[in-house]
């Protein structure tokens, strides 16, 4: 279970995250969703210790990230950022191999060889395993990253955008590996994502941010909904069924184009204060 | 380490070994034979110890600021490093700069240059990840003030402490301080085994801050004191020969592109045998072949800076 209390932060003198208090439940895929600037990716690198905590408090599994060392952390949590240019010339087995560094320092067993091979395989790889990363396309190379976050082996991964780059079929299959590695495999996953509908097809549960704030969160069915996702990202939407999950559709409205931004219904105002 | 990258660094060190026998016997003559062999090995162990120094430097520079255009030089480290000396013969004037005992001035020229220079450009390069213009833009800037400030110094000091700072402000392969070899050799081995004892981080660190993180490396403490490395070896090369520029470009370019793994147990030690080998046979062929014809310093700047061109045409900055 991730607990965060009181969580502020600011970048210069602008505020980023208000005063946030959150309560993450292991073995759940958990989708962050929200508008550009909503605070999404801040609140998930916080989480990963990626940016240093300003005020208020974040626990993974009863782990405090201000007193734990990185060493402990890396067992606990894996990473996956929106940063995943690699300086060095590194064949895909490679990268993924370096998952496994929180156990073995540099020093590879057989168990982590093993599991290398399973990341490698849970994640089509195999075939790529001797290819360099700059002769892979993209989302090839976003799937090995991915793959070397599986491999290290830990309870929660957390992702920050893990769709970049990826196109719709692989994007889908991505989700769906993630849902498995929940179902199946017993893992927590915290994972950004900017496109609703993957978090409306996938996602156990839904955070949904706006402003630094948490304006919503719960269970797919309970989050997507028209006002909340209409006052979410200040357009009219949609939300519809398929599949016994909801749909969300947005209008394109070809009579405004001049105006990508036009202001608020009243009923959005509304949910929104 | 596997068999293709054992392959390079036997015929690295085969290499070493066979210009180093040129370089110590070629056209010895019968005269006064130990004086010679002498002269030529202190020079043969300064080249050795300043090419290993520039290459392995260059490399883990490199590495922490995940860049492969930029080395300790273009950021303006042996300016540093520069300007510290001449602000030492400012302060204390000749006759109390030539008082200093050499082996401490230069400890200490060491020590004050690796802080600084973890100081200065830890931030820059933690930044440097995601802004490289900025950081290139940062490090030249900060040369230049280095480089600026030397000079002012020299305008106002009298000629003959003028005449020591020259001594140490131009690259010259010709003419080793002999007399800093043994302590500089020492520094530069202690720095050389610690960047080894660190190789398997580097691994880590080369895949960018934020998979560095979440793999459990403590970043910004694993780049201070590669810095701090970085540092030290350059005052060694610097205190030695003088600033290069672009020689260590050349030769970190040249073990990137020869070494068959990304792992820096491999790649520094190669960056340290192809900066020996280059510099050994370099300044064998000019010296003795050509017989000072042309400077290696002046043919090894040229063509790093040849290097630097095509790596920026070829929009390989990172």
């Amino acid at each position: 279970m991730i607990r965060i209390n009181g969580l502020t932060h600011r970048i210069g003198a602008t505020p980023i995250l208000h005063d946030i208090d959150l309560t993450l439940p292991r073995g759940k895929l958990i989708a962050l969703i929200g508008p550009n600037g909503a605070g999404k990716s801040t609140l998930l690198r916080l989480v990963a210790r990626l940016e240093p905590l300003q005020a208020g408090r974040i626990e993974i599994d009863g782990l405090d990230l201000a007193t734990t060392g990185t060493e402990r952390l890396a067992l606990a949590m894996a990473v996956m950022g929106q940063q995943t240019h690699v300086a060095s010339r590194l064949r895909v087995a490679e990268l993924v191999g370096f998952g496994r560094w929180p156990h073995h320092h540099g020093r590879p067993r057989a168990a982590d060889r093993e599991a290398v091979e399973q990341a490698l395989d849970a994640f089509g790889l195999t075939p790529l395993r001797h290819r360099f990363l700059d002769e892979i396309s993209g989302g090839q190379a976003q799937r090995a990253h991915l793959a070397m976050t599986f491999a290290q082996g830990t309870d929660w991964l957390l992702l920050d955008e893990p769709l970049n780059n990826l196109d719709m079929a692989h994007s889908r299959t991505l989700m769906a590996r993630l849902a498995d590695l929940v179902g199946a495999r017993g893992r927590s996953v915290l994972t950004v994502v900017h496109e609703v509908n993957y978090a409306a097809a996938w996602a156990d549960h839904i955070i949904a941010m706006k402003d630094g704030r948490i304006v919503a969160e719960g269970a797919p069915e309970t989050v997507l909904t028209e006002p909340v996702l209409s006052a979410l990202y200040d357009t009219p939407i949609e939300v519809s069924r398929h599949d016994d999950r909801p749909l969300v559709l947005h209008h394109h409205w070809h009579d405004q184009l001049g105006s990508p931004f036009p202001k608020p219904s009243d009923d959005t105002l509304r949910v929104l204060h | 380490m596997d068999r293709p990258a054992a392959t390079l660094i036997a015929a690295l060190l085969a290499l070493l070994a066979a210009s180093s026998l040129v370089w110590m016997f070629q056209g010895i003559g019968g005269g006064n034979r130990a004086f010679i062999l002498q002269l030529r090995g202190t020079k043969l162990a300064g080249l050795v110890v300043v090419g290993a120094a520039v290459g392995i430097a260059t490399v883990l520079f490199q590495t922490v600021a995940a860049n492969r255009v930029l080395t300790p030089s273009i950021m303006g480290f042996d300016a540093l490093y520069v300007l510290l000396q001449t602000g030492l013969v400012a302060s204390l004037g000749v006759a109390g700069f030539a008082a200093l005992p050499n082996a401490a001035r230069f400890l200490a020229s060491v020590a004050a240059m690796s802080l600084l220079a973890a100081m200065l450009f830890g931030t820059l390069v933690g930044r440097g990840a995601k802004d490289i213009p900025r950081t290139i833009l940062t490090g030249v800037i900060l040369g230049v003030l280095f480089r600026s400030l030397s000079t002012f110094l020299a305008r106002i000091m009298d000629p003959n402490a003028f005449a020591v700072v020259q001594s140490v402000s131009f690259a010259s392969f010709g003419s080793i301080d002999a007399a800093l070899l043994p302590v500089a050799g020492g520094i530069a081995a202690l720095c050389m085994a610690g960047a080894m004892w660190l190789a398997p981080r580097l691994d880590v660190v080369a895949l960018g801050r934020e998979a560095a993180v979440s793999l459990g490396l403590r970043f910004d403490r694993l780049v201070l004191v590669t810095l701090g490395l970085v540092g030290m070896l350059v005052s060694v090369s610097t205190a030695l020969v003088g600033p290069v520029a672009f020689f260590g470009l050349l030769v970190a370019g040249l073990a990137h592109g020869l070494a068959p793994s990304a792992r820096h147990a491999v790649l520094l030690p190669a960056a340290g045998l192809i900066g020996a080998v280059v510099l050994v046979a370099g300044q064998t062929l000019f010296e003795r072949l050509m017989g000072q014809a042309a400077t290696l310093s002046v043919v090894v700047e040229f063509a790093g800076g040849l290097f630097f061109l095509f790596l920026l045409l070829k929009g390989r900055v990172r």
